[in-house]
């Protein structure tokens, strides 16, 4: 039994419908385009949590001079998923309120869509569009701080523009778009169990996540069936991965505040985790473990050695949070507000600092893990994004714990074969969504990722707005977005 | 007077050849605190090492000042070294440079720094000379205030008489003007040498730098200048407060050459330790937000006032 409804409909009808499911609770979750002997089509897949629904609205466009209507003044993210379409099909929103470019790069020559029917080859890079026109603050005392795209630190390229007075952020742009891999495009015409290892590397540091994704998309798709027990092994493999990512962010967050001593003592938790991660895959970042129709675990992980850490976590946490600089450092900065959050469609750990409760483990489950209450704060400053991380540690140790310990969980039983399959999966960054079509010879059509990056990107500008400037790395690393995950 | 001027250039050899090695000290104790291995104490030597061999590179469109920054810190703070009393308070220099010569050597090698990294023209360049020049314009009164809070006991602004006085009489320390000095000495040393809770050394997030964002743009044998300017600069710091409240062993007028070459080791010991006790300091310690560095720095000024208040009302 699929959750997922998928109607046909015509554009003219799209606006009216999107419209109904945003207010039936709904959140536009991804769109899809793709290409079709003649004209294109496009996937907008709305899904709700308690109980899980995911409604899918396709139409087709024609060939020539694709354009749909604008959902932007809808819903900020359909905005944007319309720039990026707009920027790699040339399928144009009509009425767009922010019509610039998102994901084109300045190189590209013009005319040239690099997932459009035509694309060929990659061109050489010209200059054809010039320089981002980026917006100028103008008034007594504003200037600009350029930083990247090439930074000092081993950090993916993104080049943010600061305007500012004194040190005081009047506003900043993040331009992204630097490392655009084409990597759906790899994706096509390939056999669903060789897109595996691309799915693996759409973010280095969320093999399992965008791995389940692809594979729970997979196998709606061609209705594989996946065993109780390796559906198990997979939910545990998330928490792995989210573990010793959190653990991560924790150190990093005290060494931007340069409390360094924490820092290296997380590096020596990370590590543990990491060895722990060869131990029950063979692979220290998990990789090779999740794979369509199951699941290979060496052994499962050590709940008492989970929770030796998970202790010792606790006393870090205590450590930072009893430092009155450091406490002082994290309270009240770069506060994201509840309602900026849930317009901009933020997920994760952002979303749910900032008080909105969404977690795709409670709310799209692939196995039922029982009662789940994901950890929720709603101070929305760089503490609560700090606390959330600590306490999703604790709750995932809890969690592999009990799936370890054979708890009672239920999977749902697989949909009938429907050439298409969605994979929602609660990474540890958010919700990943997975979309694939199928070809009628069972290789793959088209795969849209979208990695929670993408929907959280835009809420960092607005958390910074009159933050100042020496605090902008703190409030990143809190953030902590993808940067190959956000462009594809 | 040959003692004074052995003991002079003793002292100058000893911060210059010294300072690198202080620094990498104080890199090994908070690597070994935090339970890292750390690189060793040779380190900074070698990087100096590495980047004299390098070509000297200049970035596009600066000029003089650009270039002329680094040989005056450089400059300034071994003329510094040269002049305050650290193996000896008998320097052939000492009449020319008092308190006041020496802290305005010292803000002139801060500015040169500044002018020089505006000269880049680039916006960390300017971002970091603004965030320097605001915590120097903090620093320098205190530095002033402070030791002219020891200079009122003695009757003169000369350093050298300021510690041959506490020579001298070394129970003088004890008094409410000197530990108040102390304290706000301590504090701007903290903040003019560039450390954690003002600044911090081992950043490499641009944003958050101030000392650091203004030498972004030297390269090479530039770079090595400033680096081991900066070791000078600390060293001086830390031992310029070991000879104000705790002049033990220094060479005074009429010690002989053993005497000297005591108090080098003497000096190298009090340094040493002061460099462990900040290292070790700064491990339990977190950067201030940037805005409540000056709450800090006008804290250490009133510290000064009052010292000086107090050497008049208490003493």
């Amino acid at each position: 039994m699929s959750v997922r409804t998928i109607s046909d409909i015509t554009p003219s009808e799209l606006p009216d419908r999107a419209a109904e499911l945003l207010a039936g609770g709904h959140r536009l979750a991804l769109v899809s385009a793709g290409r079709l002997e003649r004209g294109y089509s496009l996937a907008y897949l709305f899904v709700a949590g308690r109980p899980d629904r995911r409604a899918e609205l396709r139409l087709r466009l024609p060939a020539e001079q694709p354009s749909v209507p604008s959902l932007a003044r809808l819903s900020f993210p359909a905005g944007r998923f319309e720039r990026e379409i707009r920027d790699l099909y040339g399928i144009t929103p009509l009425d767009h309120p922010l019509p610039r470019r998102l994901v084109r790069h300045h190189h590209w020559p013009r005319g040239w869509y690099p997932m459009g029917a035509d694309a060929g080859a990659p061109p050489s890079f010209g200059d054809p569009e010039g320089p981002y026109p980026f917006v100028t603050v103008e008034g007594q005392g504003v200037y600009e701080i350029p930083v990247g795209p090439v930074h000092a630190g081993l950090i993916e390229p993104g080049h943010f523009r600061f305007s500012v007075v004194g040190e005081t952020i009047i506003k900043l742009k993040a331009r992204l778009w630097f490392v655009h891999k084409g990597i759906e495009k790899l994706f096509e015409s390939r056999e669903p169990a060789d897109g595996l290892e691309l799915a693996e590397r759409v973010s280095g540091d969320t093999s399992v996540g965008h791995a389940l994704a692809y594979c729970l998309a997979v196998e709606e798709a061609t209705a594989t069936p996946v065993s109780e027990p390796d559906q198990r092994a997979r939910a545990v493999l998330l928490e792995l991965e989210r573990l010793y990512n959190h653990v991560t962010d924790l150190g990093a967050l005290c060494n931007d505040v340069a409390f360094s001593v924490l820092h290296a003592q997380t590096g020596r938790i990370r590590e543990q985790l990491l060895r722990i991660n060869a131990e029950v895959t063979g692979h220290r970042l998990l990789r090779g473990a999740v794979r369509p129709g199951g699941t290979r675990l060496l052994r499962p992980p050590d709940p008492d050695r989970l929770r030796a850490i998970g202790a010792d976590v606790r006393e870090i946490v205590d450590i930072a949070l009893g430092h009155t600089v450091v406490a002082d450092r994290f309270t009240g900065t770069a506060v994201l507000p509840l309602d900026a959050a849930r317009d901009l469609g933020t997920l994760g750990y952002v979303a749910r600092a900032s008080g909105v409760d969404g977690d795709a483990r409670r709310d799209h489950p692939f196995i039922g893990i029982g009662d789940f209450t994901p950890a929720l704060r709603t101070g929305g400053d760089v503490l609560a994004r700090f606390q959330i991380r600590a306490e999703e540690i604790a709750a995932s140790i809890a969690l592999i714990d009990r799936l370890v310990g054979g708890a009672a969980t239920e999977v749902p039983p697989p949909a009938g074969p429907s050439s298409s399959g969605v994979g929602l999966v609660e990474g540890w960054r958010g919700t990943i969504a997975h979309r694939v079509e199928l070809a009628p010879d069972a290789t793959l059509r088209r795969v849209k990722i979208v990695d929670p990056s993408f929907l959280n990107w835009p809420a960092l500008p607005v958390a910074l707005t009159s933050a100042i400037v020496p605090d902008f790395p703190l409030v990143n690393k809190s953030f902590n977005l993808s940067y190959a995950g956000n462009d594809l | 007077m040959v003692t004074g001027a052995l003991g002079t250039g003793l002292q100058v050899i000893a911060v210059a050849l010294g300072s690198p090695l202080l620094v990498g000290v104080m890199r090994q104790v908070r690597a070994r605190l935090e339970g890292r291995a750390g690189p060793g104490i040779g380190q900074p030597w070698r990087d100096l090492r590495k980047l004299l061999r390098k070509e000297p590179i200049a970035a596009h469109g600066t000029g003089w000042p650009f270039r002329a920054a680094p040989l005056l810190v450089a400059g300034t703070a071994l003329v510094v070294a040269a002049v305050v009393p650290l193996v000896t308070t008998v320097s052939p220099l000492d009449g020319v440079a008092d308190l006041f010569a020496v802290t305005a050597l010292l803000a002139l090698g801060s500015v040169a720094l500044a002018l020089g990294a505006l000269d880049t023209g680039t916006a960390f360049g300017g971002m970091g000379a603004s965030r320097e020049m605001a915590v120097l314009a903090l620093v320098e009164p205190t530095i002033l205030v402070s030791v002219f809070a020891l200079s009122i006991r003695v009757g003169s602004t000369s350093l050298g008489q300021i510690v041959t006085a506490t020579v001298e009489d070394p129970l003088a320390v004890v008094s409410p003007a000197s530990v108040l000095a102390a304290v706000a000495l301590a504090i701007v040393t903290i903040a003019e040498t560039g450390r954690i809770p003002v600044d911090n050394p081992a950043t490499h997030l641009e944003l958050t730098m101030i000392h650091e964002a203004m030498v972004l743009e030297y390269a090479g044998p530039d770079l090595a200048l400033v680096e081991w300017a900066s070791a000078m600069r600390l060293s001086i710091f830390l031992g310029l407060l070991s000879s104000l409240f705790f002049p033990v062993g220094i060479a005074t007028a009429g010690a002989g050459v053993l005497a000297v070459l005591l108090s080098v080791l003497v000096l190298v010991g009090k340094v040493a330790i002061l460099g462990v006790l900040l290292a070790a300091g700064e491990v339990f310690m977190a950067k201030l937000r940037l805005f409540r560095v000056p709450e800090l720095l006008a804290g250490s000024f009133l510290l000064a006032l009052l010292a000086v208040a107090a050497s008049f009302f208490l003493a």
